[in-house]
């Protein structure tokens, strides 16, 4: 059992009074808060460790390199890959999911096929029509059946020796749909394909083994994991990372520079040009450390009874309807209330303290889907509490008498 | 004083009056509701300001020397937002509404909500209806 009142005491931002009323912070899907010890992580490093990293011969600069190399080995446990150089820094899923839609541009040619969905976020759709408008390549999209969850007969239609590439997100980020990516990958696969996920939503919430998953390419952010912003992970099996051409040149990815013909480094430096967010990536660390020392599994298990006590409690508001409604779930409730509209509603619960997300959350195709300008949206952390939930569900009563 | 700067002093009167902020939003609401409809063919793709948040249409008609405004949004605080700037700006000569300075934003305590990281369409309907005043003022 978790001791939700000793956890949220490590969050400082917690405590915050927000138009005079205690925060409740229900935002998390778009970024979790940070506890203590990685805005302590992240100012140490200034203070105590600062040095570029793989650079210098002279002590800092090994410190930071070693700080930095420590995160990396950190991850590759976290989620169970087989070598530490199939981890790669990057700014964030949104970065991660461009470096591997930018190489597919010189792999991909007329008549080959991308296949993605209808619950994407527009992260994981823009990059790939641009790759599709390089390369020739067509954009295929499964679609969303009414309960948010996806189509599968549909995308078993879809696949053939055509489809080069399947990216799909594990979890969606407006309907909280977990989509059946041990499926989708073992199918795509099936046909020769190379599947991406997109675990923006999903890395703080299931726990994650890429050598049992066997997914190519797995991605998420580290502000939605407790950890700073700026910070990204692209997690690339060996081989299929050595077959994509590197994204950016520039210092680090280079084996040797000359004018007639450069050569590029191993992973993980391949992709890896420029300097990156080092103190990021040093307190990223202290994040997955708050994460496993709480214990995946016991998050998650904390967050599914949230989840149910919330969509029972929201669904005790007349004239409420949920978006997205599948059998597997996780803690995400979009919903709307009669016709009013979701600005409306978070305006209103923002003077009571009360932090969602309103609007179309990057998911504009979902939204035509349902025919809805958008949604109200609750995502779940674990420092969040059923008392915060019944302050929540007050607050959207009242917002619904103001508007009616 | 210029029409626009009396009706504005009226507004600030009007919210003056409000001790919290549910006050002040209900009378948002309620201006929302009471703006007079926009006409149906003018809500139109090219009169459509997309904010992120919310949508707002806007339509200019320039008669006898002013400018009248019609608007709607499928917001109802967006739309209270958008009543007032109708009240200030519509019905006043080009060059009137072209040179306003709208002030009374901040005094009434609306600023956030006209800021243009609201994405909620409003910021792009006030550069939208001094567009409007100056090309009707050429």
């Amino acid at each position: 059992m978790l001791d939700i009142s000793k956890i949220r005491k490590q969050f400082p931002i917690l405590s915050t009074k927000v138009n005079g009323e205690n925060l409740v912070y229900f935002d998390n899907g778009a970024t979790t808060q940070k506890p203590q010890s990685v805005i302590t992580a992240e100012s140490n490093y200034y203070q105590n460790e600062n040095s570029n990293v793989h650079r210098g011969v002279h002590f800092l600069s090994g410190l930071a390199t070693d700080k930095f190399e420590e995160t990396r080995i950190t991850i590759q446990n976290f989620i169970g890959a087989k070598h530490s150089h199939e981890i790669i820094f990057t700014k964030g899923t949104t970065d991660s999911i461009n470096i591997v839609a930018s190489g597919y541009r010189t792999l991909l040619n007329k008549g080959d096929e991308i296949i993605i969905s209808e619950l994407e976020h527009h992260s994981n759709i823009v990059p790939w029509q641009m790759c599709c408008e390089q390369s020739g390549a067509t954009l295929k999209v499964i679609p969303l059946l009414d309960n948010g969850s996806l189509d599968m007969i549909a995308f078993e239609n879809f696949l053939s020796e055509n489809t080069k590439l399947v990216s799909v997100s594990h979890i969606s980020n407006t309907l909280g749909t977990i989509n059946l990516i041990e499926k989708i990958i073992e199918k795509a696969q099936a046909v020769g394909a190379k599947v991406m996920i997109d675990g923006a939503q999903a890395a703080a919430h299931i726990s994650l083994n890429m050598q049992s998953l066997g997914a190519d390419f797995y991605c998420f952010s580290a502000h939605k994991l407790y950890g700073p912003t700026g910070v990204g992970i692209l997690y690339g099996k060996e081989d299929v990372l050595n077959e994509l051409p590197p994204y950016q040149g520039g210092g680090e990815m280079i084996k040797e520079v000359s004018f007639k013909k450069t050569t590029y480094a191993c992973l993980p430096h391949k992709f890896e040009a420029g300097t990156p967010n080092i103190a990021g990536v040093v307190a990223f660390k202290s994040a997955i450390d708050f994460i496993t020392e709480l214990g995946l599994s016991n998050i998650a298990k904390y967050e599914e009874e949230l989840l149910q006590y919330a969509t029972e409690e929201v669904l005790k508001i007349e004239g409420l309807k949920i978006y997205g409604t599948a059998k597997n779930k996780s803690g995400i409730i979009s919903f709307n209330i009669n016709e009013l509209h979701p600005y409306d509603i978070g305006m209103i619960v923002d003077k009571m303290g009360i932090a969602i997300r309103t609007g179309h959350h990057c998911t504009q195709p979902i939204m035509e889907r349902f025919n809805i300008p958008g949604t109200a949206r609750i995502s779940l952390a674990v420092y969040n509490t059923k008392e915060e939930i019944d302050i929540c569900i007050n607050a959207l009563k009242k917002a619904k008498m103001m508007l009616s | 004083m210029s029409t626009i700067k009396k009706i504005q002093a009226e507004i600030v009167e009007d919210f003056g009056m409000f001790d919290d902020w549910m006050q002040k939003y209900e009378y948002l609401i309620d201006l929302g509701n009471e703006l007079a409809p926009i006409k149906e063919q003018y809500k139109t793709e090219d009169n459509l300001i997309k904010g992120c948040q919310s949508r707002v249409w806007l339509h200019a008609e320039h008669t006898q020397g002013k400018i009248i405004f019609t608007a709607d949004s499928d917001a109802i605080m967006t739309k209270g937002i958008v009543a007032i700037l109708i009240n200030v700006l519509s019905n006043q000569a080009p060059k009137d509404i072209a040179t306003a300075k709208l002030d009374f934003i901040n005094e009434i305590g609306l600023k956030d909500q006209l800021s243009p990281t609201r994405a909620n369409g409003l910021v792009s309907m006030i550069k939208k209806m001094k567009l409007y005043a100056i090309a009707f003022n050429n």
